[in-house]
């Protein structure tokens, strides 16, 4: 368990997150991260090539000076669809993570505090998440059409029940604490209760579950655009990328590689981060081998 | 113990009233007309009429939705826009392949995960444990239509020990439909091993920290008659449990890995109706793999009841 240390100045996150130096994987997690949000943020200076720019003589060539991944079937480049590839991914996690938590903190809140209406919304919650994500999201796609927007509303659908779940959890355990009682004896409102001892109990978990939920959301926006049923193909994104690459997979296997190779490292690098902050953020893992 | 399996029998039900609930109002929510929706921009007058009729958009909502359970509870989930047969006949003709993915993926994971947590709970610390940790990131991280593209690439492509696509039923011989079955069920179970050797992992180091694996032990029992006989028992909960939940993640990967493999079962009849916008298809699917889900966790749920009395007499 906790060393003396812990106990004398453990009180805040952030001097917690500060003392012990990172694992070796979470500097190299971070560093994956900032070269990919650089990649989004930089795309126009960082693409060698309009990525939608299409050359018919310069169809499916191989890597070289010019083209460093080579070209698609439709001659575009592939080194430049790639670097705009991130802009999409960064935003339907950002987008999917925020909007979940936005919507799914309050019920949270509610379910766990009024047991009246907790039985009912956790039926419902538990409804929602019987339905696979990826259905939901590919039936939401298909009726609402448009794109990035819907896209992000049909990944974020599927992810608020867990938000809820969490924040329930938490604020059913935190009832029990003597400081909610105390609070409660003094004859501190419910709104006031809540928002002042309640919610920050659930901050710490849910930096963490927005940190999954950010990373499964690039992996369902990868797997609903690889399936043809994600944001249109005029947006270059690594799912469709790698959709588009498989129709000529056995001529050149770079065409799927290159994307998956980047979706792959992005997803697990803020898994890695993820976890470093949940060992970091809970303090029943502090001094515990994960 | 009846109460008990009663009790837990009911509160699936107002779940499954909220599935349909949600399958039912994402049709009926979507902006615009929804026989537009699905007709798409180009329709006619006569199409849209036709589809107002399948569905029964022209009644009241509440008619709607009553008189589509009542029609489900008869066995009639409605019938498909595009072909104009019925849902669940076409989903019957789809579901072998399915399932036998499904259940090649499984056996993977069995024959994979159990033997891997176990050793790496054993060896706490140890290579194994540390390949298990590693792996259970990976495999929460790399998407299965990589990892399908990956298999594709070294055995089908490179060794040519399996062809690269299609599918065979189990009618045509066991040999075909075990060649071409094996990599799509090695690239399904890939995340579900990093799933269940995972908690197997974590299970068997809560359980082996128990005074009763210490007196099994003790009496001198062989090592792997406690781990598999004592141990492995007493953690089956938790990975039992994490088997149930997995369940709606394996059929986005059964989605997916139809979609690489060519494989003609459920997760491709989804999407080529979602790319139709086949809507009673797609209503009909997302019902019955939620009703699935429901019925497995219900089975694990009462397993648990079976095996362990403490549970209920909650």
């Amino acid at each position: 368990m906790s060393t003396p240390s812990n106990t004398v100045s453990g009180g805040l996150p952030r001097r917690r997150l500060l003392r012990n130096p990172p694992h070796w994987t979470t500097v190299l997690a971070v560093l994956v991260l900032l070269v990919v949000v650089a990649m989004a943020v930089f795309a126009p200076l960082l693409a060698n090539f309009e990525p939608t720019k299409l050359n018919a003589a310069m169809r499916l060539k191989p890597a070289s000076n010019i083209y460093w991944l080579g070209t698609d079937s439709f001659g575009r480049d592939l080194y430049s669809r790639v670097v705009y590839g991130a802009r999409v991914s960064l935003l339907v996690g950002a987008g999917v993570a925020t909007g979940a938590i936005l919507i799914g903190l309050p019920l949270g809140l509610l379910a766990g505090w009024y047991r009246g209406i907790d039985g009912v919304l956790m039926r419902m919650m538990d409804g929602l998440m019987a339905i696979p994500g990826i259905l939901l999201a590919i039936a939401i796609v298909a009726l609402v059409r448009g794109g990035l927007i819907t896209v992000i509303f049909a990944i974020m659908i599927p992810a608020i029940p867990q938000v809820v779940r969490l924040v329930r959890a938490r604020v059913i355990a935190a009832r029990e604490e003597t400081y909610v009682d105390a609070a409660m004896l003094l004859g501190t409102r419910p709104a006031k209760l809540i928002w002042k001892h309640l919610l920050p109990t659930t901050i710490a978990p849910l930096i963490v579950q927005g940190t999954y939920m950010y990373a499964s959301a690039i992996l369902t926006e990868a797997a609903l655009s690889f399936l043809g049923v994600g944001i249109g193909t005029e947006i270059p994104s690594w799912g469709n990328i790698m959709a588009e690459g498989r129709l000529y997979f056995a001529l050149n296997h770079w065409l799927v590689f290159w994307p998956a190779i980047v979706l792959s490292l992005c997803i697990l690098s803020i898994n890695l981060l993820g976890d470093a902050l949940r060992d970091r953020l809970d303090p029943k893992m502090q001094g515990r081998s994960p | 113990m009846a109460s008990y399996f009663l009790r837990r029998l009911l509160m699936a039900i107002p779940v499954m009233f909220f599935v349909a609930l949600f399958v039912f109002l994402l049709l009926r929510l979507t902006p615009g007309d929804p026989a537009q929706a699905i007709a798409g921009d180009q329709a006619t007058p006569a199409q849209l009429a036709a589809i107002r009729e399948n569905l029964g958009l022209d009644k009241p909502i509440a008619s709607q939705f009553a008189a589509w359970i009542s029609s489900m509870a008869e066995g009639d989930f409605g019938h498909s826009l595009i072909s104009q047969r019925p849902v669940l006949e076409m989903i019957g003709q789809r579901i072998g392949p399915t399932l036998a993915l499904a259940v090649m993926a499984m056996i993977f994971t069995v024959i994979i995960s159990l033997p891997l947590g176990v050793l790496a709970a054993w060896r706490h610390g140890g290579l194994v444990d540390r390949f298990v940790m590693a792996l259970s990131v990976v495999g929460f991280s790399v998407p299965i239509f990589v990892i399908g593209y990956v298999l594709i690439a070294v055995f089908a492509v490179d060794l040519k020990w399996f062809p690269v696509q299609g599918y065979k039923p189990l009618t045509e011989g066991f040999g075909p439909f075990l060649h071409r079955i094996l990599l799509p069920g090695l690239a399904l179970s890939f995340f579900y091993i990093a799933l269940v050797s995972r908690m197997t992992r974590a299970s068997m180091l809560e359980v082996m920290r128990e005074d009763y694996v210490r007196t099994a032990r003790a009496k001198g029992l062989g090592e792997r008659i406690v781990l598999f006989r004592h141990a492995l028992r007493n953690a089956a909960i938790p990975i039992l449990t994490v088997v149930g939940t997995g369940f709606a993640m394996m059929v986005s990967g059964v989605v997916v890995t139809e979609t690489v493999f060519n494989i003609p079962g459920l997760g491709r009849l989804v999407v080529d109706g979602v790319l139709a916008r086949d809507y009673p298809l797609i209503q009909a699917i997302i019902l019955l793999t939620a009703g699935t889900y429901v019925l497995i966790n219900l089975v694990i749920d009462l397993s648990y009841a079976l095996s362990d009395p403490r549970i209920r007499y909650q």
